[in-house]
């Protein structure tokens, strides 16, 4: 039985006087306890999106969400606020993009820690303060102690990263969602967060949903990896075939257009072109369509679904083939 | 947090140094200086020559300045030209009336201005928030003295409920202790005093409420909104806070920022509302004395005048600055 179990989820932004924007689209994916999934994409493919929703955090105005979201056979979508605030914090668990603006300027890190100990484990607020100092331990923060009675503004980028990862872990939840952990921070700092969240997550066998747009993070952390475009997915493959053999021409453009230390000098990147506003509706046809090199008449008209190919899923007309699918040493 | 605050404290000197060099100067720029406004528009050159002299009007500029200077810090105003008396003393006494009207209307504006600002934003769009915003709207364009005849005219002539104008029945013999009327009455135990001193200060204070009350109800609003779709309150909805603990800790401690700073720019504004609900309502505090002064030249009270509401403004606003300290630990660092 999965942990998590998302199915055909989709969101739809609805505004007055604009079109309804489909941000997630028939999404399904599932998360077994203990193991690391990636959701990869660009900005714009519904990662974040997917989410939100799974914590119930969108904007009741204006966002409607469908499909089902399970969780340790709790249906999600169906909660109401309060059920939702028991959990979220609790059970599940979340780590934001920017470490900075995702913690309250005015409150104590100390504080913002005690808050959850105190509303999900029933601590005292001295009970709590002591789990806290061990929490920032734990997450490598120097000093706790002293470091408690700060502010956020007076903390690095790094160790308010480590803050919002002890908030996240506090109730030890059984899984953890990290949204972009480490896009605002320093490439040195990443390294060490995100062998601070795999070492955090295989102690305390908490499942994790990393979601980025960095290849180089999948690589290093997820056991199953869903590649998204255009609100969908359009990859999955366990990491390992998803690197060597990438069969959807999106992924494989991903992977292509990162730089390799050992390609001849002079050797000039290859892009994909075009951007994501190039997008035709998955109604007609292939989203990426515009923008693939493998692109036929099928793809502009015909949406493909995603099916089971060669041990992974794929929604392609003419995926990569896989004698040119091997991607060798690209990370 | 106390160096801060001394810190404060040490950044008004200067501030009010500059500020006596203006007044004394704007002052001297005027036409028609003090001695015609002594002896009369049809006074001889000789005579205002001589007026001049008597006044040190003569002296060098500069030497004037110090001595004006020399006289402020030991409290020494001067005496109004219109009635003879010592400006402090004047001013002593019309202050309480002044400072009463004030903390009154300004605490009924931040009494019910944060709240409606804070409900509007969170019934966004619907028609408790339109309702709000359209009242504040016309809070702040109906003019303070329209309003407070319109209140008189409402409260006294029609329902007669509240008395129409000064600061105490005729028949109630209040003992003077601090100025303050409602205060007044609590120290000397005359409660019929003190009720009686309520029930005046109740329409001026209104009146004079509106306008920084609109301005708290919009700028609590507008905050609010900012705030409720910052990163960290929705960190702090991941972690499962009760919604009572996110509006209060997380949205409110930070939109009351900038709400801060309104309420000691609107304190300021106050003052020069104050003498227009003051006529209106026959208050006699600051300013009716500065409303006579200006129009009798009275210089020596203009410039104790103008000094005590700089005096005042810059208090008020180290004492914003000390309450956003308080609330926004970024601001204690710099």
């Amino acid at each position: 039985m999965a942990l998590l179990d998302v199915r055909d989820l989709s969101v739809v932004f609805k505004r007055k006087g604009t079109r309804p924007f489909t941000a997630v689209d028939g999404v399904s994916f599932s998360v077994e306890p203990g193991q690391t999934v990636g959701l990869v994409g660009e900005s714009g493919s519904g990662k974040s999106v997917t989410s939100l929703a799974i914590m119930g955090l969108l904007p009741k105005r204006g966002a409607e969400i469908g499909g089902s979201v399970t969780f340790s056979d709790t249906e999600l979508l169906t909660l109401s606020d309060k059920q939702l605030r028991d959990r979220r914090g609790r059970d599940l668990g979340m780590v934001f993009q920017d470490p900075l603006s995702s913690l309250n300027p005015v409150i104590t890190i100390g504080l913002q820690i005690t808050e959850v100990l105190e509303r999900h484990r029933g601590m005292t607020r001295k009970e709590a303060r002591v789990e806290a100092a061990e929490l920032l331990d734990r997450v490598g923060l120097p000093d706790p102690q002293r470091r408690i009675d700060e502010y956020p503004h007076q903390l690095s980028g790094g160790m308010r990263q480590r803050v919002l990862i002890a908030i996240a872990l506090a109730c030890r939840p059984k899984l953890l969602i990290a949204d972009e952990p480490t896009t605002a921070l320093d490439v040195t700092i990443q390294a060490q967060i995100l062998s601070l969240l795999s070492e955090l997550v295989s102690e305390t066998d908490t499942a994790l949903i990393m979601i980025t747009h960095d290849l180089g993070v999948v690589a290093g952390l997820c056991d199953d990896v869903n590649v998204m475009y255009g609100g969908r997915i359009v990859e999955r493959a366990q990491r390992h075939d998803l690197f060597e053999r990438s069969r959807h021409p999106y992924t494989h453009g991903l992977l292509q257009s990162i730089p390799r230390l050992n390609a001849p000098r002079g050797e000039p990147l290859t892009p994909i072109r075009g951007s994501v506003s190039d997008n035709i509706e998955w109604e007609q046809g292939c989203a990426f369509a515009p923008r693939c090199p493998n692109a036929t008449d099928v793809c502009w008209s015909e949406p493909p679904e995603l099916k089971a190919d060669d041990g992974r899923m794929l929604r392609c007309h003419n995926p990569v083939a896989i004698g040119d699918a091997v991607t060798e040493g690209a990370l | 947090m106390l160096r801060f605050t001394v810190r404060r404290l040490l950044q008004a000197v200067p501030t009010l140094f500059v500020l006596s060099i203006l007044v004394f100067a704007w002052l001297r720029m005027l036409p028609g200086g003090p001695a015609t406004a002594l002896l009369g528009d049809k006074a001889t050159p000789e005579r205002v020559a001589a007026m001049n002299a008597v006044l040190g009007l003569d002296d060098p500029i500069v030497v004037q300045y110090f001595r004006f200077l020399g006289r402020t810090l030991t409290g020494d105003f001067g005496n109004s030209l219109i009635t003879g008396d010592p400006v402090m003393e004047e001013v002593s006494w019309a202050f309480p009336a002044t400072l009463e009207l004030s903390v009154a209307a300004m605490f009924l504006a931040v009494l019910f201005g944060i709240p409606m600002g804070y409900i509007a934003a969170r019934f966004r769009g619907r028609f408790l928030d339109n309702a709000t915003v359209i009242t504040t709207l016309v809070g702040v364009a109906v003019p303070v003295f329209f309003l407070g005849f319109l209140l008189k005219y409402i409260f006294t002539q029609e329902m007669s409920l509240l008395p129409p104008s000064g600061r105490h029945d005729v028949l109630i013999d209040a003992t003077r202790v601090t100025g303050i009327a409602t205060l007044d009455g609590l120290l000397t135990g005359e409660f019929d005093a003190t009720w009686d001193a309520m029930l005046h200060l109740i329409l001026p204070s209104v009146a004079l409420a509106s306008i920084p009350f609109a301005v708290i109800v919009r700028i609590t609003r507008a905050s609010v909104l900012d705030v409720q779709g910052e990163d960290f309150v929705r960190t702090a909805d991941s972690k499962g806070l009760t919604t009572q603990i996110v509006r209060k800790r997380h949205v409110l401690r930070n939109a009351l920022l900038p709400v801060s700073t309104t309420i000691g720019l609107q304190t300021g504004l106050l003052m020069s509302g104050a003498v227009l609900t003051e006529k209106v309502f026959a208050w006699g505090g600051l300013g009716t004395l500065l409303e006579q002064a200006i129009q009798q030249r009275d210089y020596p009270r203009l410039q104790g005048l103008i000094l005590l509401f700089a005096v005042v403004f810059v208090l008020v606003n180290l004492l914003v600055d000390i309450s956003y300290a308080i609330i926004d630990p970024r601001v204690r660092v710099r």
